[in-house]
């Protein structure tokens, strides 16, 4: 196959600047532990508001770690206002007992689908303090834009 | 040599016409939709809002643009490269009509199903939202009518190669073969989604379903789906457009390699639309995305390709400098306006797709506005626009009527290209700043984070009023031709030559058999693994809910 040497010149540079994102990648992985939310755990949809895991929604500390447990439902987060501290590490676990829906908590990364019969789980830290917006940013029915919440970073 | 065609078939160009004709008509219906849809987001209280008519025509849009107009449009196409290129009737002509007629009527279910308010669960249709049971009975059927032209696609290559054994494949339809390929190797998602999941369930024959195992068969299908779609916007490119701009192609057997990597690499690459999924193990999630950056390359080759083709195409009409050829090329052509156009959209678009791929950055920009913002680049103007340039170059070939309205065929793309620079562009932004996708209002109890959303949502509405004003420019032009063209001589489609010849023997590029296996072996390893142990998995299905 006879290939133009400009066209090669091209070909050489898409697969070095291909190899190049893939590195930033690995790096990210690597060194700042950047991965999307990917815990694996089931639990019945039907039965979540009796489950031990989800009966107490709400914010729990264990030793330095903050735990906040969601139930995201038809159309509201629950608790709909949640408080942390900064500078912690805070562990999300959601569920949903009815449809899919999802968890961004806005001008940060941290965002999750929440599909039923399944737990989300991640963990984050929040350098500042002051108010974010929590949106549902998966399609849920007629009120799904209505379906959002508040956390509420506090000084440690 | 030029490769012309004899006077076309008219029995041929009927079957053409009538998956033509489906694919505008969807078109139209789909464009009314979305401008309800930017007018919503912008919070402009027209007397007709409402959050039910919001989500209805989102899910209109997306079924009838993504589902219908392309499908259709595809299925149009891949008759005229069977008439054309292999200058031939495709092979079972009664097969062809009977995926036709299978389609149609599963569209019209669908969409009656979605005008009716009963299936707004928008274009994923994700359970446990469930719709009305005609609505996945229709999306199956519009399947298995594709199918049908499938396997009519493949039978016409195989008589034509009896009939010429040592020939290479016309680059055509070497382009349409990969776009065949990928489509019957990705719908055994969807149907299995569809069949095995959601027609029993919405039926109330079994009593839940398994979401996340729906959201696994859906983005099997949903990446591939993309390049069904793309392909055949490349066909046009590589094997039409040059000759347009009035030059050659740059490459032949690089566009061969092209459409052989999209058989290979479509398919493995679902996850990497799952990242913010519970469920999938991160692993299996890095496999996907490293597969994704993959299969930029061939588009990398393409950009070069193509836009070394226009090139050859300005100096061939005189263009001297190192520049100059870019005003010589026949921009005044709808045809190539459409195309150049969207390619310019389509480089901004494929580099959104390398962030949105990224494993670790995915989380800033999922479900936002940046998603929609990217996506309308992709196949709202790579694919689209050139489908309608595209639509402008073949009815008058087709039905033997020149084109009416011809200014409104010129002015089009470049109102499509402004209208979507203001519409993508501020989408970008918004979604950057954490506004989610698809809602109906922004507003969020008039919290202040929201209301920096909100001068840029206006932006967005103006990008679809223009977006609207040239869909039905577009939409005026194919009706005007086919009422008042004036009537011709039935014209021959010229297809590209290549600048060095070309090929004069089947090469390894040629085995499609041998790529589809390839393929299937790479689909194997991506999902087989990360399947099985989801099914072997304690799970809890969920039972159907209707909240719209």
């Amino acid at each position: 196959m006879n290939v133009a040497f400009y066209e090669k010149l091209w070909m050489c540079a898409a697969g070095g600047l291909i190899a190049a994102f893939l590195t930033t990648l690995v790096v990210g992985l690597a060194g700042s532990a950047l991965q999307p939310p990917s815990h694996v755990e089931t639990i019945d949809p039907r039965t979540v508001d009796a489950d031990p895991r989800f009966a107490t929604p709400g914010v729990r500390v264990e030793g330095d770690h903050v735990i906040v447990t969601v139930v995201a439902r038809l159309f509201a987060f629950t608790p709909d206002e949640i408080r942390v501290p900064a500078g912690r590490p805070v562990t999300f676990r959601i569920t949903s007992p009815d449809v899919t829906h999802g968890f961004q908590i806005v001008k940060t990364n941290a965002n999750t689908m929440i599909v039923p019969g399944y737990v989300s789980q991640f963990t984050t830290t929040f350098a500042d303090t002051g108010e974010y917006l929590i949106v549902c940013n998966e399609y849920c029915g007629t009120n799904h834009h209505g379906m959002y919440g508040k956390l509420v970073v506090e000084a440690p | 040599m030029t490769t012309t065609m004899r006077p076309p078939v008219a029995t041929s160009e009927r079957l053409t016409l009538a998956h033509f004709w489906v694919a505008v008509a969807a078109f139209g219906v789909a464009s009314a939709m979305a401008l309800m849809q930017a007018l919503s987001r912008a919070s402009l209280d027209l007397p007709w809002r409402s959050a039910g008519m919001y989500y209805m025509s989102v899910t209109a849009h997306g079924v009838l643009m993504a589902l219908v107009f392309t499908t259709f449009f595809i299925m149009a196409f891949g008759y005229v490269v069977v008439t054309r290129a292999l200058e031939r009737r495709p092979a079972l002509p009664g097969l062809a009509w009977a995926g036709f007629w299978l389609a149609l009527a599963g569209t019209v279910a669908a969409a009656l199903m979605i005008l009716m308010g009963r299936a707004s669960v928008l274009y994923t249709f994700y359970p446990p939202l469930r719709a009305h049971p005609l609505f996945y009975i229709g999306l199956a059927l519009v399947v298995v009518g594709s199918w049908c032209w499938s396997v009519v696609m493949l039978l016409s290559q195989r008589a034509w190669r009896r009939e010429h054994p040592d020939a290479p494949t016309p680059l055509a339809m070497h382009g349409m073969m990969a776009t065949v390929i990928v489509w019957l190797v990705c719908t055994v998602g969807v149907a299995a989604e569809v069949l095995l999941q959601l027609v029993p369930w919405s039926l109330g024959w079994s009593e839940t379903v398994d979401p996340l195992l729906a959201r696994m068969l859906f983005w099997y299908f949903g990446h591939p789906l993309v390049y069904f779609w793309l392909l055949p916007a490349y066909v046009i490119w590589y094997t039409v457009i040059p000759r347009i701009a009035g030059g050659k192609l740059f490459s032949d057997p690089l566009a061969r390699l092209v459409f052989v990597l999209f058989i290979l690499l479509s398919t493995p690459v679902g996850f990497h639309h799952q990242f913010m999924d519970p469920g999938v193990p991160a692993g299996w999630k890095l496999v996907h995305t490293i597969l994704t950056f993959g299969i930029l390359f061939p588009s990398f080759v393409t950009a070069f390709t193509v836009t070394a083709s226009l090139e050859v195409a300005g100096r061939m009409r005189g263009a001297r400098g190192l520049l100059n050829w870019i005003g010589a090329l026949p921009w005044r052509d709808p045809l190539f306006a459409s195309v150049a156009l969207s390619m310019i959209l389509f480089a901004v678009g494929g580099i959104g797709g390398a962030i949105n791929a990224a494993f670790g950055m995915n989380a800033v920009v999922h479900n936002t506005a940046f998603i929609q913002g990217h996506f309308h680049l992709t196949v709202g103007s790579a694919v689209a626009l050139t489908f309608m340039g595209a639509a402008y170059w073949l009815l008058p070939r087709l039905s033997g009527r020149e084109l009416e309205l011809g200014l409104l065929a010129r002015v089009q793309p470049y109102l499509w290209f402004l209208g979507m620079m203001l519409f993508s562009f501020s989408n970008h932004v918004t979604g950057l700043m954490g506004m989610p996708r698809r809602v109906y209002d922004a507003s969020y109890g008039d919290s202040p984070i929201a209301a920096a959303w909100h001068p840029l949502t206006h932006v967005s509405a103006l990008g679809g009023l223009l977006l609207f004003v040239s869909a039905a420019f577009f939409m005026m032009v194919m009706i005007g031709t086919a009422l008042a063209g004036a009537r011709r001589a039935p014209q021959p489609i010229e297809w590209a030559e290549p600048l060095e010849g070309p090929p004069l023997r089947r090469s390894i590029f040629d085995r499609f058999g041998l790529w589809a296996l390839v393929a299937v072996v790479l689909v194997v390893i991506a999902y087989a693994y990360p399947l099985w142990h989801h099914l072997r998995m304690a799970r809890f299905g969920s039972p159907p809910f209707v909240p719209f």
